[in-house]
């Protein structure tokens, strides 16, 4: 079912998934009036890998998130995060949000942003000083210490977000459709960012998406979802070549093959499929 | 980009002030009324009225009052309205009681404070804040409560200690409403300074007022209320620049917002 990880190859793989989710199940209000989001999700993402989940709109991909990033109680069923129960938001996550405009604090420079975390973690001065740096040169924003976020176009902002989380330096890395915001070109961009930082970093990544050729784009495996009330229609591992870029990966047959294989998935879902048993 | 406009509007600024003053004047230039006496005579005996002691005597004492009690207002206001903003419940249990005590207006309180606090400065000071500490308290309420869900979620996934959280995201986040609140209290005080002032007192801005009015001193009187007016524009001034330093970032964010659609 796992694949291996190619692209954090450096790492020594571990024996144990790095995040479990076993029997995840939520049901949001009480008594008559109850909605069962998640039905049951089960599913482990191995230390290093870059997972994509996918679904139809309304299939309780932001529920799932929530869940594992500990914002939201679940109703039965576990998160394991390096062994430990998720109950609330864990140490060593980071989450990228898809309200970029509203994630980051409008009150603070673009550096203060990305360094406040750091400054919750009680990183030293100068170490701090390096990691703000180093994170805001590796998403392209070296020259916009200063300014504050609502300067910046939409693209830009999403970069501050996601220089806060990699300075902030998790094991994994939550992002809950960081992209659906911002305008195609920058989404191409963005998308290569996120690829090039994963490699480089050995990060895990979780990223929730409703976009069936952004998930086959990035992810070494595609996560389908149910329509809500959800569970795991079915993991589809992606075995293209780990250099991928915009314009030859998407032409690839291979590519087209899988992207055909999740939009049918995806159908099925919307139809009301459920994998047998 | 610059506001083609500005220039005139900062010429226009004081306009309306010098077109009521002139008309005040001549309308009362030749004025024999006891009660209007004309301007001219007003503003001559402003200096020797004001400047010859009873600024140290009167406006400086009614000054430290107003501000003591401001502060503990504005101090009292954002303390109490961060923790009802923060939890549900105690807002459920606390609002009543809110809208209640908010209905009262403060002048009313005077001779029942100083049954309690007597009728030295904590009378006054207390007049103030009971009067104060409404706009702000319920502004700081509301500010605490409409935070954004993303930027709480946000801090909460940073593991934001409960500190850095009231500071960086709690407190900030509500500062343009605990502005609105604070602004409204610096005029109610002002208000409330005079009324304090008019019940057994021995000096300050209202006392010198009433004295003035009860001597007939009726070109005193007027000067004394012109003073007040006075106190109130400088205030006021010296409260926008803090809040447009404070709040640079606020202005920044809604021209931002109004130029993106």
């Amino acid at each position: 079912m796992t694949t291996t990880p190619i692209g954090a190859a450096a790492r020594p793989e571990a024996p144990t998934a790095l995040l479990d989710v076993r029997d995840l199940r939520k049901v949001y209000g009480g008594g008559s009036r109850s909605v069962e989001a998640v039905r049951n999700l089960t599913f482990s993402i191995a230390p290093g890998e870059l997972v994509c989940i996918v679904g139809p709109s309304g299939a309780g991909k932001t529920t799932l998130l929530r869940c594992v990033a500990g914002l939201l109680d679940t109703t039965s069923g576990e998160v394991v995060l390096e062994g430990e129960k998720v109950t609330g938001p864990p140490r060593g996550m980071a989450v990228v949000f898809q309200e970029y405009g509203r994630s980051l604090f409008p009150w603070m420079t673009v550096r203060q942003n990305v360094e406040l975390p750091l400054k919750e973690k009680k990183v030293p001065k100068a170490e701090r000083r390096r990691l703000v740096e180093q994170a805001l040169e590796a998403v392209g924003l070296a020259d916009v210490h200063n300014a504050h976020p609502w300067q910046l176009s939409g693209g830009m902002q999403q970069r501050v977000a996601i220089a806060r989380a990699v300075a902030y330096e998790p094991r994994i890395l939550l992002m809950d459709e960081p992209f659906a915001a911002v305008d195609a070109q920058t989404r191409a961009d963005l998308e290569d960012l996120v690829r090039t930082l994963w490699r480089r970093l050995g990060v895990t990544v979780l990223f929730v998406t409703h976009d069936i050729d952004e998930s086959v784009y990035l992810g070494q495996r595609v996560i389908v979802l149910s329509n809500s009330p959800t569970v795991v229609l079915e993991e589809v591992a992606v075995d293209l070549p780990d250099d991928r870029d915009q314009l030859t990966t998407r032409s690839l047959p291979r590519f087209a093959e899988l992207r055909a294989h999740v939009y049918e998935l995806i159908q099925r879902a919307k139809r009301g499929d459920r994998p047998v048993g | 980009m610059r506001d083609p406009g500005r220039g005139l509007r900062i010429l226009l600024l004081p306009a309306l002030p010098l077109l009521l003053v002139a008309t005040w004047w001549l309308t009362t230039a030749d004025s024999t009324n006891f009660f209007w006496p004309p301007l001219e005579r007003i503003l001559r005996t402003f200096d020797e009225t004001w400047f010859t002691g009873r600024f140290t005597a009167d406006v400086l004492p009614s000054l430290a009052r107003l501000l003591a009690g401001y502060l503990v207002a504005v101090a009292l206001g954002v303390g109490l309205g961060t923790a009802i903003g923060s939890s549900r419940t105690l807002r459920a249990l606390v609002e009543p009681v809110l809208e209640f005590f908010r209905a009262i207006p403060a002048p009313v309180l005077v001779p029942i404070l100083m049954l309690f606090a007597g009728i030295g400065n904590e009378m006054k000071v207390l007049v103030i804040v009971s009067g104060c500490v409404w706009p702000v308290l319920l502004n700081t309420v509301e500010g605490v409560r409409a935070l954004d869900e993303v930027l709480r979620d946000t801090a909460r996934c940073y593991r934001l200690r409960p500190r850095s959280r009231l500071v960086h995201l709690v407190l900030r986040g509500a500062g343009p409403q605990i502005a609105a609140g604070a602004r409204q209290a610096l005029s109610i005080g002002i208000i409330l300074m005079v009324i304090s002032e008019m019940f057994a007192a021995s000096n300050g801005v209202g006392f010198t007022i009433i004295q003035f009015q009860r001597g007939f001193a009726i070109p005193q009187m007027w000067t004394g209320i012109i003073m007040l007016g006075l106190i109130g524009v400088v205030l006021s001034m010296i409260f926008r620049v803090v809040e447009s330093r404070v709040l640079s970032w606020y202005t920044g964010l809604r021209a931002s917002q109004r130029t993106k659609g």
